[in-house]
């Protein structure tokens, strides 16, 4: 089967929704679609059950579920399509997207515009920690599905390796399941995690925080019986010999990263960034190839859904405008990560554009008292102090796009 | 005379604040803004949590519905309102905010839904 | 108790394979393995390799059993349809002691009857092999090696014999073995079965069950090989890359794998525990220096998976496929180390051997069926194909694990044929082999057997015994 459709929105999680919503607000006329592969929209927000979202973009505090569903509600009476149980195989030639289902069976169509939202995936173990390959090794977010989506515990007696939100969450999550969590180990002197979790996760249950440790060896023949953590240089990230210490557990969770889900961007040939391990975009969100627009966590790892949202509004709103108008070229300027800054998105911004700019980005390290520089060519052009900037919380700041006659460089000022 | 170590939370700052007990009186250092002493005055107070969790569901396509205190508890309560809603058994069709248990655990807080549980489509 | 004339102990790659070959004759056999799957020892964990049979000493069972075993390959995949690649091997000399090595494993392959052999200048076999090093001055390409799936050839095995009357007892320890005058008794698991003849194929326990009569005449010790995986966006090779021999193995090799993926390994290291398939940190920085050196242009970052197996050494030296002297009803097909997997088809064939010098009659069945389908592949499906497939069965079009594109349909087959446990799906089906690692479909993958298998969820095991998946569940029955 063929089908024509102005917009297929790609991912029915936080960003493909407010990109689904924004886009039929730009085109009232156009076919919006939303495929969704699990058998309910919402994404990755349906298993995070317990509440911090919305502050900024709600002005009140929700859970995850409740956060989906403001944008659910919305999509009521906008005529937008959405397939679900629905997984896309590839992106081909002229934006021709297949995708397969039970119901529909196999799908090519043919968008005027595709917006990648496709979220992202856990880092797994890999070749990460020598040692057994038992039962009882989860990433945290599968461990967060089995307890809240399937109702069932993943272990009685639990270490955390990584201290991202994912994991510190899930410590208070097992913890009031019943399990016992001996330990979260930090291979970094400091946590990406936000503190607010650290204390009303970690420390209201008393669970130590081990920043330099990392988890060496998993032991156990079916199912783990155990870990080896030790401490590691900070320099270095190598294990200290003579640290090592056995701790007794049933399940290690793994909360070690999170990596942008790009295989279907690749395959349509999108560049990739190599630090955000997203596509690289403009102002608008448009990757490198013409019509294809990303957001949210398939462009690079958001802390806050918040900001989620704006991203993909962005996105939808330019998806629908060139479904509708096509493609007028534009020389493009570079947006440039300099000192003491991982990335920024977007990437590039086209000579021409209008209005004001939010730059995200993040910083490599935590730095007190920083100043933020953003730099035209050679000149600062904007300059913003910070108390504190952390590698775990995305940094944002606002430019005037008229302002922008060079390639643009974000930075940290030397006296940091 | 009593100390309290505490870290701030309401910014990423994540101040070391210490609270110095006497008696009624509530002195701070450390903190770096107003917000922060008002954020350690509840905590050292009285600390106050939103419980999130789940309970079990009848007659849905999912085993369990996620659900949430309608406003934040006192910490030493949590045990109790875990205890409560681990018990709970609820029945479908549930309406995300609908309250499945009132004043849980004595709390004066409702335990109110936080995702909505249709009734399963028989098969 | 159940009377057989056959019960082969082991259903690993060997066992399998003897098991299929002795399927076409009229005798009741039974094929017992202590894990609750097939090809749970080495089989499941190895180089994934049909060699061409250079490097087996000369006038050795090992040498013969190479050579005729690649020789059988591509019919035994063709028949049980098992990926098959005959690839071609190099073996990479870097320096001229190394070199003079070549010349010698080349005599040897003559002498073994090795078709094909040629020897190349370093410029000759990076014109094969780009991937090759610069710093190889020489290798030894043999045309007949290939590349195949291990525990894909066990299950393929395993399903064709059970196809033509052999029955599979899984999850039973063999503990005992009585010889009685007319038969042999086995206790396996909680049950006792009878037998005329036993083959003992069981890996790495080979000599404990040889010692259950008695017979003491060889020892197996466990000599671990650990490996790395690689993503599929990793450049495949175009042929088996090996590193000159030394007296612990075959040396490491860069291979590509019948998945589309690369792979690196062994490492060689003798140890004393019959389980220990952990991975060292020290052993993987190993392998990774020797991998590098042959193919310097791998990226290690790309490893999604170091795992290990156990190779079951013989204290001979060679395979030991003979009768016991102790009960000549016992024969033994052990000490089936590296190039067992080449070799078991042509083991096989030599047990039926052996089985008829001990005076078993075996007449051929009339309605023996040699071939066996894999569960068919959604994600190699051409479009037509795939909407063929979902014409019949809807769920071809439900993709359950997204970085292999596994569907719904072939995991469900799987369970049919017998897989019980997350791991079982995962070998039949690759779901949860891509790059997430099983973080996404993995509870989807235990919702399917739990459904299909009529198993509750909280029962299901990663591979097995106490490989729990989960603790319980969290609130009580509804």
């Amino acid at each position: 089967m063929e089908r024509k459709i102005d917009i297929v929105i790609i991912g029915g999680g936080p960003a493909g929704l407010a990109a689904a919503l924004s886009a039929r607000e730009r085109a009232p006329e156009a076919s919006v679609l939303i495929l969704e592969r699990d058998r309910a929209l919402g994404g990755i927000l349906q298993q995070c059950i317990h509440n911090g979202f919305g502050l900024h973009y709600f002005g009140e505090e929700l859970t995850g579920p409740e956060y989906v569903d403001r944008f659910i509600r919305r999509l009521e009476g906008k005529n937008i399509e959405v397939w679900l149980d629905t997984m896309v195989l590839e992106i081909g030639e002229g934006r021709r997207v297949v995708c397969v289902s039970a119901e529909r069976g196999l799908v090519a169509l043919n968008a005027g515009a595709v917006v990648l939202a496709m979220g992202c995936r856990e880092r797994p173990r890999g070749a990460l920690i020598p040692g057994t390959r038992p039962a009882g090794v989860y990433t945290a977010g599968t461990a967060q599905r089995l307890n809240n989506i399937d109702g069932y515990l993943p272990g009685k007696r639990i270490v955390i390796l990584g201290s991202g939100d994912i994991g510190l969450i899930m410590a208070r999550r097992m913890t009031w399941e019943g399990a016992k969590v001996e330990l979260v180990a930090e291979i970094m002197p400091y946590s990406s995690g936000l503190k607010r979790n650290i204390v009303q996760c970690l420390e209201d249950n008393d669970i130590p925080l081990l920043f330099n440790h990392t988890v060496t060896r998993v032991h156990g023949r079916e199912r783990v019986e155990g870990v080896t953590v030790s401490e590691v240089d900070p320099a270095t990230r190598l294990p200290i010999r003579g640290t090592a210490r056995f701790v007794p557990c049933d399940t290690l969770l793994l909360s070690v990263g999170l990596i942008p889900e790009n295989e279907l961007s690749r395959g349509a040939g999108v560049e990739i960034d190599a630090v955000t391990g997203g596509a690289v975009v403009d102002e608008r969100r448009q990757t490198s190839v013409g019509g294809i627009f990303a957001c949210g966590n398939v462009l690079h790892v958001h802390d806050l859904v918040d900001n989620v949202s704006v991203e993909a509004a962005i996105a939808g709103q330019a998806a629908a405008e060139y479904a509708l108008a096509g493609e007028k070229t534009a020389p493009q300027r570079a947006v440039q990560a300099g000192r003491g800054v991982r990335y920024v998105v977007p990437q590039r911004i086209r000579a021409g554009a209008s209005g004001n700019l939010d730059l995200y980005f993040r910083v490599d390290n935590v730095y007190r008292g920083a100043t933020l520089e953003v730099l035209c060519g050679e000149d600062v052009i904007l300059r913003r102090k910070r108390p504190i900037v952390t590698p775990g919380e995305m940094e944002k700041i606002a430019i005037d796009l008229a302002a922008v006659t060079a390639d643009v460089t974000v930075r940290l000022a030397a006296d940091a | 005379m009593e100390n309290r170590e505490l870290t701030c939370i309401v910014c990423p700052m994540g101040c070391r604040v210490t609270v110095e007990l006497d008696g009624g009186e509530m002195r701070f250092s450390g903190n770096q803004c107003k917000r922060g002493e008002a954020y350690c005055r509840q905590e050292v107070s009285c600390p106050m949590r939103t419980v999130t969790s789940l309970v079990a569901v009848e007659g849905a396509e999912h085993p369990l519905c996620p659900v949430k205190t309608a406003a934040p508890v006192p910490r030493e309560k949590i045990p109790e309102v875990l205890a409560k809603l681990r018990c709970a058994r609820v029945h479908a069709p549930i309406a995300i905010g609908d309250v499945l248990v009132r004043d849980i655990a004595g709390t004066g807080v409702d335990l109110v839904a936080t995702d909505a549980r249709p009734l399963r489509a028989e098969t | 108790m159940r009377n057989y004339d056959v019960a082969i102990i082991g259903a690993g790659v060997t066992g399998c394979a003897v098991a299929r070959h002795l399927s076409r004759y009229r005798l009741k056999i039974v094929l017992i393995d202590a894990a609750e799957d097939v090809a749970m020892g080495a089989s499941r964990a190895n180089s994934a390799i049909v060699h061409a049979g250079y490097d087996c000493p000369a006038d050795t069972l090992m040498a013969k059993m190479n050579v005729r075993g690649n020789a059988l390959y591509e019919r035994w995949c063709a028949e049980l349809d098992v990926p098959f690649e005959r690839v071609g091997s190099l073996v990479a000399a870097f320096n001229p002691d190394e070199k003079l090595e070549l010349r010698w494993l080349y005599e040897r392959g003559l002498q073994n009857g090795v078709p094909d052999m040629e020897m190349l200048t370093g410029d000759q076999a990076r014109a094969l092999e780009p991937m090759l090093s610069n710093r190889a001055i020489a290798a030894l390409h043999a045309k007949t090696a290939g590349i195949t799936c291990p525990y894909e050839m066990t299950i393929a095995c395993a399903e064709n014999a059970v196809e033509n009357g052999v029955e599979l007892l899984l999850g039973r320890p063999v503990k005992w073995i009585v010889s009685e005058p007319n038969s042999m008794v086995v206790r396996c698991g909680n049950e006792c079965i009878s037998a005329k003849r036993i083959v003992n194929a069981a890996g790495i326990h080979a000599d404990d069950v040889a010692r259950m009569i008695g017979d003491d005449s060889f020892d197996i010790r466990p000599r671990k090989g650990e490996y790395m995986l690689f993503d599929r966006t990793e450049r495949r090779p175009n042929k088996v890359i090996f590193h000159t021999p030394t007296k612990l193995g075959k040396g490491v090799l860069v291979a590509p794998t019948v998945d589309g993926n690369v792979f690196a390994g062994p490492t060689a290291v003798n140890v004393n525990d019959k389980e220990d398939t952990s991975v060292d940190a020290n052993l993987s920085e190993v392998l990774a220096t020797l991998a590098l050196e042959a193919t310097p242009t791998l990226n290690l970052r790309n490893t999604i998976r170091a795992f290990a197996g156990l190779r079951a050494q013989p204290s001979s030296g060679d395979f030991i496929i003979t009768s016991s002297e102790k009960d000549a009803r016992m024969i033994h097909a052990a000490g089936i180390c590296s190039p067992g997997l080449t070799s078991a088809p042509a083991i096989a064939e030599q047990v039926e051997e052996e089985l008829r010098i001990t005076g078993l009659t075996m007449s051929e069945k009339a309605l023996f069926n040699p071939y066996r389908k894999h569960i068919p592949v959604f994600r190699t499906m051409t479009e037509t194909q795939r909407q063929r497939a979902i014409a019949e069965n809807p769920l071809y079009g439900r993709v359950i694990c997204r970085c292999e594109n596994v569907t719904e349909a072939e995991i469900v087959e799987a369970v049919r044929r017998g897989a019980r446990t997350v791991d079982g799906v995962k070998r039949r089906t690759r779901a949860g082999m891509g790059r997430c690692q099983g973080g996404f479909c993995t509870p989807r993958v235990m919702e399917i057997i739990a459904r299909e298998a009529a198993i509750p969820e909280e029962k299901i095991t990663k591979s097995g015994g106490d490989s729990y998946m989960v603790a319980g569940k969290t609130r009580g029955e509804v």
